[in-house]
């Protein structure tokens, strides 16, 4: 039996690689999620025949619970899933990124309760712990350390903190995304707060490691969730996808962790492959909005900058236009390229910026659509979004295939975007976009901005953009406003 | 079963390969491969249903009962909306390579 279950593990594990692999190319991407959903069902079903579960006094209750407890999570999940709008993609992420710290949170402290019982009760080390052949110790266990194994003990401290840190953040991250929670500022002084409460959780996973009572590991659980959500509530919005991405790295590492204290290699692979794999993919988005991890944690975004913002030149207003004019501009251009941001998306807009795409396409008119690598809330989320609408891909271009072609473009149509066209990005060395590679948008003939009203972006930094003598706005909700240019296209 | 030694190999056999797999992916693909990725620490489903199945008072249950809960929903929902994600790019990505013949 047991070389059964080691066997599918190990199948599991290369299965997860396998798909993780394929997934990293559109062609084969579906088939990828399929193989990595087959060795998760087979590494699932397995362990229902392993002997840990079986030969346990309460093998029953435990089966009926572990099936009922499948059930309302997955079921859950499941529903959610398929409800949820492609615009919400990112906070969903979030969401079962979070449950998953909390798995292995919640495992960890299992573990720790066990070993806890048994340096309490005075028991010898547990059968279980001989069977997986780590170190017994003959005599009594005192601490947490002994009754585990030094080793085990440390990796499941860890993992324990880092799981339960990823699953109070990745929910705050959630509320935040989606319109619950507001807030960038919990307390004054945070960044110190959170410094001491860092240090505090330090001293009391030690003691937790040295202890033999219940208290410390309550209280260290209790410090860890609430470090968690320190740590998230201060980081910006615009800086959400990182951090959520961060939080998937650290949660596969709290999972291989936990596979190493339940000497489970399956989960141990897995859990590391995805620990390495999100931290390469963190690094990348980070860089793709020219900002370190670390600054991303430490700095809370815009709050030290919403000062300085208007304090610019001051030169210049904002200049409205009708959408019978934006018509006319775009029906009798060469090329025109369109600038998506999350608010298009949010706005329901892409298929009607589609339709418009087509209709000018017809009359001779290029089209293109310009992706920056952190458009919609994700690095791809807004591929995802136009592939929705129908939008071959032939006609979408990165950042910098595109920037060079905005001096030959008629017209620039950016709707819902905003930051991604910051020219202050490139010449404004006080604003906090300061760096970040933009598309060049300005040096179009014409930007036309589709925009609910006049305020600012995600990050709450002015766009020197809209001041522009070349740039005009077309105030509106983003999909009425398509409407009426596709409207006046039609007239023509 | 996993000597510390074995498991350290692993640990960094398993670094590089994560490493390996993402390096060489487009931009398009970097959310439904953040959601895949979620999907396959997932994988702390078995792990939670072993921490629940060597429960052996209330208290253990309730919490490993918590944790099979929690990664059922990681496990599910992450290859729900990484597959609805993935659909979407097949089709279009038809329809591109059949306009460009």
């Amino acid at each position: 039996m047991s070389i059964l279950i080691q066997a599918s593990y190990f199948l599991a594990a290369v299965l997860f690689i396998l798909g993780l692999k394929q997934m990293s190319s559109p062609v084969t991407a579906r088939r990828g999620i399929q193989w990595a959903g087959a060795g998760m069902v087979l590494a699932t079903l397995v362990t229902f025949l392993a002997p840990e579960l079986s030969d346990n006094p309460q093998a029953l209750t435990n089966y009926a619970l572990i099936i009922i407890a499948i059930a309302i999570g997955g079921g859950y999940a499941w529903v959610t899933g398929k409800k949820v709008a492609m615009t919400d993609m990112p906070q969903m992420i979030a969401m079962y990124n979070g449950m998953g710290g909390g798995a292995a949170a919640t495992i960890a402290a299992v573990e720790l309760l066990k070993a806890q019982g048994e340096v309490a009760s005075g028991a010898p080390t547990g059968d279980r712990l001989n069977a997986l052949g780590l170190e017994a110790l003959n005599t009594h266990p005192e601490t947490i350390a002994q009754a585990m194994g030094t080793d085990v003990a440390i990796l499941a401290i860890i993992g324990a903190i880092i799981g339960t840190i990823a699953f109070s953040g990745s929910i705050i991250a959630w509320a935040k995304l989606d319109g619950r929670l507001n807030s960038n500022k919990l307390l004054p002084q945070q960044q110190q707060v959170n410094l001491v409460l860092a240090v505090l959780l330090v001293i009391v996973a030690v003691s937790v490691f040295n202890t033999d009572s219940l208290m410390p590991i309550v209280v260290f659980f209790l410090l860890a969730l609430v470090l968690g959500v320190f740590i998230t509530v201060p980081v910006g919005g615009a800086d959400m996808p990182v951090i959520i991405s961060l939080f998937n790295a650290l949660t596969g590492l709290a999972v291989g962790f936990e596979g190493y204290v339940l000497g489970n290699a399956a989960m141990i692979i897995a859990g590391t492959v995805v620990g390495s794999a999100g931290s390469l993919l963190t690094h990348l988005m980070a860089k793709a909005m020219n900002r370190s991890v670390a600054n991303v944690f430490f700095s809370g975004f815009g709050t030290t900058t919403v000062a300085t913002a208007d304090a610019g030149e001051g030169g210049g207003s904002m200049k409205e236009i009708q959408a019978q004019d934006v018509g006319i501009m775009m029906a009798y251009a060469s090329q025109v390229v369109v600038i998506p941001g999350y608010g298009m998306a949010v706005a329901q807009a892409q298929h009607k910026v589609w339709e418009l795409t087509q209709l000018l396409t017809e009359k001779g008119v290029k089209v293109k659509f310009a992706i920056h690598p952190v458009a919609g809330r994700m690095p791809g989320h807004m591929n995802v979004l136009l592939a929705e609408a129908g939008v071959p891909y032939d006609l979408i271009y990165d950042m910098e295939d595109i920037n060079a072609d905005f001096a030959n473009t008629t017209v620039t149509l950016v709707i819902g975007a905003n930051d991604v066209v910051n020219p202050a990005a490139k010449n404004d060395p006080n604003s906090p976009l300061f760096g970040m590679p933009i598309l060049n948008a300005e040096l179009s003939d014409n930007v036309i901005v589709i925009k609910r009203g006049r305020g600012t972006g995600f990050s709450g930094v002015e766009n020197p953009l809209f001041l522009l003598d070349n740039t005009r706005m077309l105030f509106g909700d983003g999909q009425k406003a398509v409407a009426e240019l596709i409207q006046a296209v039609k007239e023509l | 079963m996993i000597e510390g030694l074995a498991a350290l190999y692993i640990f960094m056999l398993a670094g590089f390969t994560g490493y390996e797999i993402i390096s060489k992916v487009p931009v398009i693909l970097h959310t439904p491969l953040m959601s895949g990725s979620n999907f396959v620490h997932g994988i702390v489903l078995v792990g939670a249903m072993i921490a629940l199945g060597i429960a052996e008072n209330p208290t253990q249950q309730a919490i490993g009962f918590v944790a099979v809960l929690l990664a059922a929903g990681n496990a599910v929902g992450g290859y729900v909306v990484t597959e609805r994600m993935l659909e979407m790019f097949k089709s279009s990505n038809k329809k591109d390579a059949g306009e460009k013949k």
